[in-house]
């Protein structure tokens, strides 16, 4: 009844409270909430107010669950009058919550158009000021994916240039990431007009002021996505897209050093993406084996499975150092552990490749390292009747492949092996008859005295 | 220049603190002693219209203004007031006389304001704390000339006085002196002139005006006046909205400002709940000394026969049930008159639950008839129907697993109805309540975004699917044999469960379970206690079942048929503590 609490307290205006008490990570126990909030009113019923606003959230979740938007509106009818909430802690959680259901209902429901979001969003913008940036994010994002990129960008300039109160710490990271949105989208005008300039002649009476066009919107960009990529953060499109113009004005050191940074920086989350660019980079900048074999040394011990590790084993094949042709055997080996890569005939070539070579190197015990911790699983993973046939009807070539690596691991007695040796091939019929005798020759099962 | 008209401005003058005002020609107050001239001007009210000297007293009182931006001086009985008057209006309106607005609940009102000295008595509890010169500046010139009159109005039994103050004086009256000087000094706001006050105000023995309290009032005057309306159908109504109570203080007049403290006071963001109106009610109406209420006979609404029979008729089940709550009420002397009736002033003041002793009878026959164990229930519907398979011409027998189905279905669907209701219920006025003026706009901004937004997704949203409010009904549920998929079992017959011996009908089913084995007998609160999970699934969906037609907890229920079968079984109770049998013979 009497609730005089709020009172005491003293009327509490929107800008002194911060978000992050309810942005902060963490895991979430409604259960732990509500018993919570019956301690803090000292046992005492709750508000029929709060019980029937937080019923009707949970009738919105299920609607939109059920992807009833109509249902959806109806309920966020009621669940606009949170914002009049005499508790103070809610009443200012209201507006992100709102805005979150709301920009949804309406990103999908059938009577919304693009003017109503609008309106909404504007309208959320200005309901206390904390949530303002963030709605203006969300809201140019909402502009992208309808394509209309003017009003985005009008957008991200004026919460760009918005000041109001404190300027706190979550506060500047939004701004940073307005900003490098902002100049995501100067990179698009930009990489349009690139291709426009590669179309023209260098003669051609409009190349000069495209030309210069194009770099008067490259250092813009660059001063908008800089400030944002040296904070800790996984920003793929943004630091691809900033390195891909300092490489175009020839700042590669800058560029490799941005790229270094994101790779390295232990700050930063582990993101194997960081660590492809660097290498992709690195291989454009023609730069030394040795470089590009520590970048995806990395790589490999996060993605085993990338594509990138048989680029990898080809480049530690090349190497001298015996450690490093160690280890491209094994990288074979890894990525022919995973499902997906079961059918790629290049690492099969290159394993059955290798894997005579290495034998024919007198590195047995090389392979039985490897070999010793799969050959419980191996034979029916890869090696089994069942694939041997599959194999040699969908691609003979790779059936081929296989069935020289499953005779060099599992000898001339392994039904693959067999199953691919009965099989009369013309064309051939004379590689088979060469896997034969290797097979004879280095398999590990008979090794030669 | 007219001395005596500016009396009624009563502020200290700004220069030298004196009280004593005159009006210049345009119409503003002078300081006499200073000459100081104030920009406040005397509010237009042609009082020479009607040349009588009470009229001019209310116009000082509650239509005096202050200034236009504050608004009225009232006082928060007079909000209380205003708020009774509009639910005794909302209960006329569903078809009460009009006597329970203009005697009853009048009466009771001006009791109360007597009992707790707001007025009608030598020294209004009002003043105290405030400034006392003001207090008595404002004796010595007040012209209560009618004062006495009203005093004696009261001292006779309030109920045989016929209506001797018309409806509209329930709105103006203005017992209590004012002292508004006082209060432009305090910082601690409240739109009304002692809501600051009352609010913090703890008296020992004086029940304090409350929002559920002004609910305790109505019931109380239904009660007196004998109307067909129970306590949980009243708090139904208030929840659907048929009776003010929920955001009442917008209907007050334009001029009543709310704000500050009369937010904890006038604001409220729940519902009544029954307990909780049912204590106040007997509060109430001890605080107020009233004498035995009418007599609660056969013939009455609250009468355990005729509620039960309304109860059977709500929830689907044989007419020829009634028999047999009949029995049970006679067994029990539940609907003897002395048992029924309230009676404030004897020692143990108590009133019946009506409504929900009711349905607790049903609940006992129910459990003589089919045992509800899970088992005997099925057992006897399996012969009841094979019964209706043969004889399809008879009249059928009843059968509770049909039945079970059914009113499951029907039950569901109204409670799901029912939650999705609350959850769309709108809290707030359409007038925000504010702490202060410096607030005022904020709230006023807020409630602005909020129509907006409303606006915009009211597009968005069904329009067939927000159909108007539903109109008021003591029924909830509608049952009529021409409805095919919903079996109405009003005409089907107890046969299968009952048989005949001699003169007398004997329940089939000879045994009986106690819902409760002991009670408790500490100071809490509650008779006994409810673990769901110890209960039969057929007794706690019939409990669950009938607390939401009452809108109470399961376990209030529960204790109501605790407490019924204490009566029917007392000598069980008493005597042996063996497994209690039903008592086998039970005569038409």
């Amino acid at each position: 009844m009497s609730d005089f609490s709020e009172e005491l307290k003293g009327p509490v205006t929107d800008d002194e409270v911060e978000t992050s008490v309810l942005t902060g990570a963490g895991m979430h126990f409604p259960w732990l909430q509500t018993y919570i909030e019956t301690v803090a009113i000292g046992g005492k019923r709750k508000k029929d107010f709060a019980q029937t606003t937080s019923a009707c959230l949970s009738f919105i979740q299920e609607a939109l669950l059920k992807h009833q938007w109509q249902q959806a509106a109806e309920y966020m009818y009621s669940y606009f009058q949170t914002l009049e909430d005499s508790d103070s802690y809610k009443r200012q959680a209201a507006p992100e919550i709102i805005w979150k259901l709301g920009s949804e209902i309406l990103f999908y429901h059938p009577k919304s158009n693009m003017e109503t979001f609008n309106t909404f969003a504007d309208r959320m913008k200005n309901i206390g000021v904390m949530n303002y940036l963030k709605i203006s994010l969300q809201h140019a994002l909402y502009l992208l994916h309808h394509g209309m990129l003017k009003d985005a960008k009008r957008n991200l300039s004026e919460a760009e240039t918005w000041r109001h109160g404190e300027n706190t710490s979550s506060r500047g990271i939004l701004i940073n990431l307005i900003q490098a949105y902002k100049g995501l989208l100067q990179y698009y005008t930009w990489s349009k007009k690139k291709m426009e300039l590669s179309k023209l002649d260098k003669d051609d009476y409009a190349y000069n002021a495209v030309a210069q066009d194009v770099f008067n919107h490259s250092w813009k960009t660059s001063a908008n996505i800089s400030a944002l990529i040296k904070i800790p953060g996984v920003w793929d499109p943004f630091v691809k897209s900033y390195v891909e113009m300092l490489e175009f004005y020839g700042d590669r050191d800058g560029a490799q050093e941005v790229l270094t940074n994101y790779a390295y920086d232990e700050k930063f989350p582990s993101n194997p993406n960081a660590h492809i660019y660097l290498y992709n980079f690195l291989k454009r900048q023609k730069a030394p084996r040795s470089k590009m074999i520590s970048v995806l040394k990395i790589l490999y011990q996060i993605v085993p499975s990338h594509k990138l590790m048989l680029e990898f084993h080809t480049l530690l094949r090349k190497s001298e150092k015996e450690e490093h042709r160690k280890l491209g055997l094994e990288v074979l080996f890894g990525v022919l552990d995973f499902a997906g890569c079961t059918k790629n005939i290049t690492a099969w070539k290159y394993l059955a490749k290798y894997l005579k070579k290495t034998l024919m190197g007198n590195h047995l015990v090389w392979v039985q390292d490897e070999w010793n911790s799969r050959k419980n699983w191996w034979p029916s993973f890869h090696f089994s009747y069942f694939w041997a046939k599959s194999d040699w009807k969908e691609d003979t070539a790779l059936a081929c492949e296989k069935a020289f690596v499953a005779g060099l691991l599992l000898g001339k007695g392994c039904r693959y092996f067999r199953y691919i040796l009965k099989q009369d091939h013309q064309i051939l019929g004379k590689k088979i008859k060469r896997m034969k005798r290797s097979v004879k020759k280095y398999s590990i099962v008979n090794p030669r005295l | 220049m007219d001395l005596e008209e500016a009396e009624e401005f009563k502020e200290r003058c700004s220069q030298c603190a004196a009280v004593s005002w005159g009006l210049t020609d345009e119409g503003k107050y002078y300081c006499t002693s200073c000459h100081n001239v104030t920009e406040r001007s005397q509010e237009v009210i042609n009082t020479d219209l009607i040349p009588n000297t009470l009229i001019k007293a209310l116009n000082r009182g509650l239509k005096k203004k202050n200034n236009s931006e504050k608004g009225w001086d009232w006082y928060v009985c007079e909000g209380f007031q205003n708020i009774l008057c509009q639910q005794a209006e909302a209960l006329k309106n569903l078809g009460i006389g009009p006597e329970l607005k203009n005697d009853v609940l009048h009466n009771f009102w001006k009791r109360y304001l007597q009992k707790s000295k707001q007025a009608y008595c030598k020294n209004p509890v009002y003043t105290t704390g405030r400034k006392p010169t003001v207090l008595k500046d404002n004796l010595s010139h007040s012209d209560w000339a009618s004062e006495p009159e009203l005093l004696s109005d009261v001292s006779c039994p309030p109920f045989l006085e016929s209506g001797v103050e018309s409806q509209s004086d329930i709105h103006t009256r203005k017992p209590f002196p004012i002292s508004k000087a006082s209060q432009s000094e305090t910082t601690v706001c409240s739109g009304s002139l002692d809501g600051v006050e009352y609010s913090q105000r703890k008296e020992k023995g004086i029940v304090k005006m409350t929002m559920p309290q002004t609910l305790a009032f109505c019931y109380l005057s239904l009660l007196w006046q004998r109307e067909a309306i129970t306590l949980s159908d009243l708090l139904r109504f208030v929840e659907e909205d048929h009776i003010p109570y929920i955001n009442a203080f917008q209907h007050f007049p334009e001029q009543m400002k709310l704000y500050g403290r009369d937010r904890g006071i006038f604001g409220i963001e729940s519902w009544p709940d029954y307990e909780d109106i049912y204590k106040k009610t007997i509060e109430v109406g001890t605080f107020l000394d009233l004498p035995r209420f009418p007599d609660i006979t056969e013939d009455c609404y609250l009468h355990p026969n005729i509620l039960c029979m309304k109860y059977l008729m709500e929830v689907n089940l044989p007419d020829e049930m009634h028999n047999l709550t009949c029995h049970v009420v006679k067994m029990t002397g539940m609907g003897e008159v002395d048992f029924l009736t309230f009676d404030p002033i004897a020692k143990m003041a108590k009133t019946v639950k009506y409504d929900v002793q009711a349905v607790a009878i049903i609940v006992v026959v129910l459990k003589l008839l089919f045992l509800l164990d899970d088992n005997l229930e099925w057992s006897l519907s399996n012969l009841a129907e094979k019964h209706n398979e043969k004889n399809k011409k008879d009249k059928p027998w009843f059968d509770f697993r049909k039945w079970y189905q059914i009113m499951k279905k029907a039950f569901d669907e109204k409670k799901q109805k029912w939650e999705e209701a609350r959850a769309k219920y709108l809290w707030k006025s359409e007038k925000p309540l504010y702490y202060s003026f410096v607030d005022k706009p904020v709230a006023y901004k807020k409630r602005e975004m909020v129509v907006n937004l409303q606006k915009q997704f009211s597009t968005l949203v069904d329009s067939t699917a927000t159909a108007g409010k539903k109109s008021p009904s003591s029924f909830q549920f509608n049952w009529t044999e021409e409805d095919t998929d919903r079996t109405c079992f009003h005409g089907h017959s107890l046969q299968g469960v009952l048989k005949e011996k001699g003169q007398s009908l004997l329940t089939k089913n000879s045994l009986y379970w106690l819902s409760t084995q002991k009670f408790c007998r500490c100071y809490c609160t509650h008779v006994t206690t409810y673990e769901e999970s110890n209960y039969s699934l057929s007794y706690q969906f019939i409990l669950n079942l009938f607390s939401f037609l009452l809108r109470i907890k399961t376990s209030l229920l529960h204790e109501e048929v605790s407490l019924v079968e204490k009566k029917l079984f007392e000598k069980k109770y008493s005597v042996t503590k063996k497994k209690s049998r039903s008592k086998k013979a039970r005569r038409h």
